[in-house]
């Protein structure tokens, strides 16, 4: 078995002193897929905010082992230069910010922290091209600030094209699906699955099975109340599609 | 308009002296010497303003006062083009008007092509060869009591800018007003006065920009009147980036006629001490305006923006947006009037203003002024001050970018909003240039 891209060790976290997550564990080797699901309110945005590193999401038990080293020691610059992504469940709107230019100076400050050279405008442009193609976006958004007045899908999509990108090793999807209709789902979903290789991993937040035809997981995880609740294959999936998440909670609750 | 008398100044007997001497020596037209003694008698009463008027409550003039008043009596000779290369806009082909301490050198600048209807002169030329819109014009809009600086300017009256379009006529390409100071023994003190008057459905891009040679101390009483005629389309943009010595006072008074455009930008960054008023009446119905203002500040520089949307007539709409970065132990003022008068229904009026702070000393006075007298209108305002926006850094550090460079790039982020709405593109690129670097020095000594 390959080495863990990333080792969640019994992870205690919470926001402002109120605990919101009550011991995670979850390992995810390169190459797999795992999907994460459960009901409004439970942590699931909280475990990507947690993962990236957002000030005032305070790990209070637990280890996060990514890569070798200790997750929690790292600004979440540093996490990103190091090939974790997060995928906003909200992304922000940057005002002012042209998109490429953005995307340019998140590439190369990557890059310098990998000891690689800076990449110029021209060659830049090159690159980003190629990445727009497979998420079939319109040019005319790279012009423009980063997220501001796009639509909720465009918004989306233009995670997933920063992601591409920025090509990261572990990319956590925070409801990426939602907000998309069914054809920007297909494609989203299709760049996804041409991003992957047998040396990344991805960790896909979604409420909806519809986004797993496209994205298979290899693992389906179940959030409650801050815990992971229920493991299986992609089949479990289905399983919460037909029956709800109460006949999980009945047997976990209080 | 209501103007609070207040005491003169004792210091003032200088400039009064001054003002007296000019308006009763100076040459022109029985017109013009009328007005220049009128702008003196308005000084006598008005002195300079003092903190107890509301509108200067936070614009101490103080220092100006005590500044040696050395008006200029002509354009200072020793300038040279290379001196003014650093103020040129990068690929300019447009033209340009160059005035040294408030008066026209012909030698620095740039005139156009000769284009059927446009004029683009000095108000000196103007005023000498007799021209009937600068008679009919000059001191028509903005108002010579307006303060003790209004009236100064209204007797030092002699030479600025004067752009005239006849009715339908299009300015082929952008107008640069370049003003240098350049203090000296002789003069320390600029009084330009401008005057644009833009026929029906003329249109024409107009920047006034404002530069020191040097970096000793030196006063600025600037007034600009425009005239917007019926369906006319004009950009205005005035840039101020005097020396950190200097003390700069200008009013912007336009007129908006019967379905005209105009867009004004306020982008002011040098100066100790600068007050921009720009005031914009809209005589005619569907007249549709924005004022587009950026500030930026640091050390103990005072920047104080009064600006004024008069809808005087329905189915008109302003859009104000203001924003100021400031730092170290400076202060920014932003004072938006809003009047709505009784018959202007249906205005459409909306204002904003926000400022970051980078400094704990950095202060900022921030006041909209809404008075509505109609009411079926739909008026909305909103400032706010503070800091950069926390969810905004976390998505930039999320990407790689590394927490100072998100901040630098978030606050320049915030310049550039106002920055974009500037639609020739040299100025834009010449701005950039300027308040980056200014910027960055804002964020280092933070
Ligand atoms: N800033 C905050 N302060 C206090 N509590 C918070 C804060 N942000 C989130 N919470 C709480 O933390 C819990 C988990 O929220 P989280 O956003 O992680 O849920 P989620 O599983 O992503 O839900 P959804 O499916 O709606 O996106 C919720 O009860 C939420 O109210
Ligand atoms: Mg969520």
């Amino acid at each position: 078995m390959k080495q863990p891209l990333i080792e969640i060790k019994n992870l205690s976290a919470g926001i402002n002193g109120k605990q919101i997550l009550k011991g995670i564990n979850l390992t995810v080797r390169p190459g797999e897929v795992h999907a994460i699901m459960g009901p409004n309110g439970s942590g699931k945005s909280t475990l990507g905010y947690v993962l990236a590193g957002r000030k005032g999401y305070d790990v209070t038990g637990g280890s996060v082992t990514y890569d070798g080293k200790d997750l929690i020691e790292l600004s979440p610059e540093d996490r990103a230069r190091e090939g974790l992504f997060l995928a906003f469940q909200y992304p922000v709107e940057i005002p002012g910010v042209n998109n490429t230019y953005f995307l340019r100076a998140a590439y190369n400050e990557q890059r310098k922290h990998r000891g690689q050279e800076e990449v110029d405008a021209v060659d830049f442009l090159a690159i980003v091209k190629e990445k727009m193609k497979l998420l079939e976006l319109p040019e005319g958004m790279l012009k423009r600030s980063v997220n501001e007045g796009f639509s909720g899908g465009e918004k989306k999509r233009n995670e997933i094209f920063q992601m591409a990108v920025l090509d990261p090793k572990l990319a956590v999807l925070d409801e990426t699906d939602s907000g998309l209709d069914i054809d920007a789902l297909r494609i989203v979903a299709e760049g996804v699955n041409k991003l992957k290789r047998p040396d990344n991993a991805a960790i896909v937040i979604t409420h909806y099975q519809r986004l797993l035809n496209y994205i298979v997981p290899d693992f389906v995880h179940v959030l409650w109340n801050g815990q992971i609740i229920k493991s299986g294959g992609k089949d479990l999936a289905l399983e919460l599609e037909e029956k709800g998440y109460d006949w999980l909670i009945g047997k976990n609750g209080k | 308009m209501t103007t609070t008398k207040s005491k003169p100044a004792g210091e003032s007997t200088v400039h009064l002296a001054a003002a007296e001497a000019f308006a009763n020596s100076a040459t022109g037209p029985e017109w013009l010497r009328t007005l220049r003694r009128n702008g003196v008698t308005h000084f006598t009463e008005l002195g300079f303003p003092t903190t107890k008027l509301e509108d200067w409550i936070y614009c101490n003039v103080a220092p100006i006062t005590k500044l040696a008043f050395k008006p200029a009596a002509i354009a200072d000779a020793n300038v040279t083009a290379k001196q003014l290369a650093p103020f040129a806009f990068p690929g300019w082909t447009g033209s340009r008007l160059v005035f040294v301490n408030g008066h026209f050198s012909p030698a620095l600048s740039l005139l156009p092509a000769s284009q059927k209807g446009v004029t683009i002169t000095n108000l000196a030329a103007a005023l000498a060869s007799g021209d009937k819109v600068a008679e009919s014009q000059l001191a028509h809009h903005a108002s010579v009591d307006g303060s003790g600086f209004s009236a100064l300017s209204t007797a030092f009256i002699a030479d600025g800018a004067f752009i005239a379009l006849a009715p339908n006529a299009v300015a082929a390409e952008p107008i640069h007003l370049l003003f240098v100071s350049v203090p000296g023994d002789a003069a320390n003190t600029a009084q330009p006065r401008n005057l644009i008057v833009a026929g029906t459905n003329s249109s024409a891009k107009i920047v006034e920009h404002y530069v020191s040679l040097g970096g000793a101390a030196h006063f600025t009483n600037a007034v600009t009147e425009i005239a917007v005629g019926e369906g006319a389309n004009i950009e205005h943009a005035k840039f101020q980036e005097e020396n950190l010595e200097a003390f700069h006072i200008a009013t912007v008074q336009v007129t908006l006629a019967r379905d005209s455009r105009f867009l004004s930008h306020s982008i002011s960054t040098g100066a100790r001490l600068a007050r921009h008023n720009i005031n914009l009446v809209m005589t005619g119905q569907g007249v549709d305006c924005v004022m587009n203002g950026l500030y930026a500040a640091g050390g103990k520089q005072l920047v104080d923006h009064h600006t004024v949307a008069d809808h005087a007539q329905p189915h008109c709409g302003s859009h104000e947006y203001y924003h100021g970065i400031l730092g170290g132990s400076s202060r920014g003022v932003f004072n938006g009037k809003i009047f709505v008068r009784k018959d202007a229904q249906k205005t459409d009026a909306k204002q904003t203003s926000r400022n970051l702070l980078l400094t704990d000393t950095a202060t900022v006075n921030s006041k909209p002024q809404l008075e509505i007298l109609a009411d079926d209108v739909k008026c909305t305002h909103g400032a706010t001050v503070g800091q950069l926006n926390d969810e905004a850094l976390f998505y930039c550090r999320t990407r790689g970018i590394a927490e100072v460079n998100a901040r630098r790039l978030l606050t320049h982020a915030f310049a550039s909003e106002i920055v974009n709405r500037i639609t020739v593109e040299p100025v834009r690129e010449h701005l950039e240039q300027v308040l980056w670097a200014r910027l960055e020095e804002l964020i280092e000594k933070k």
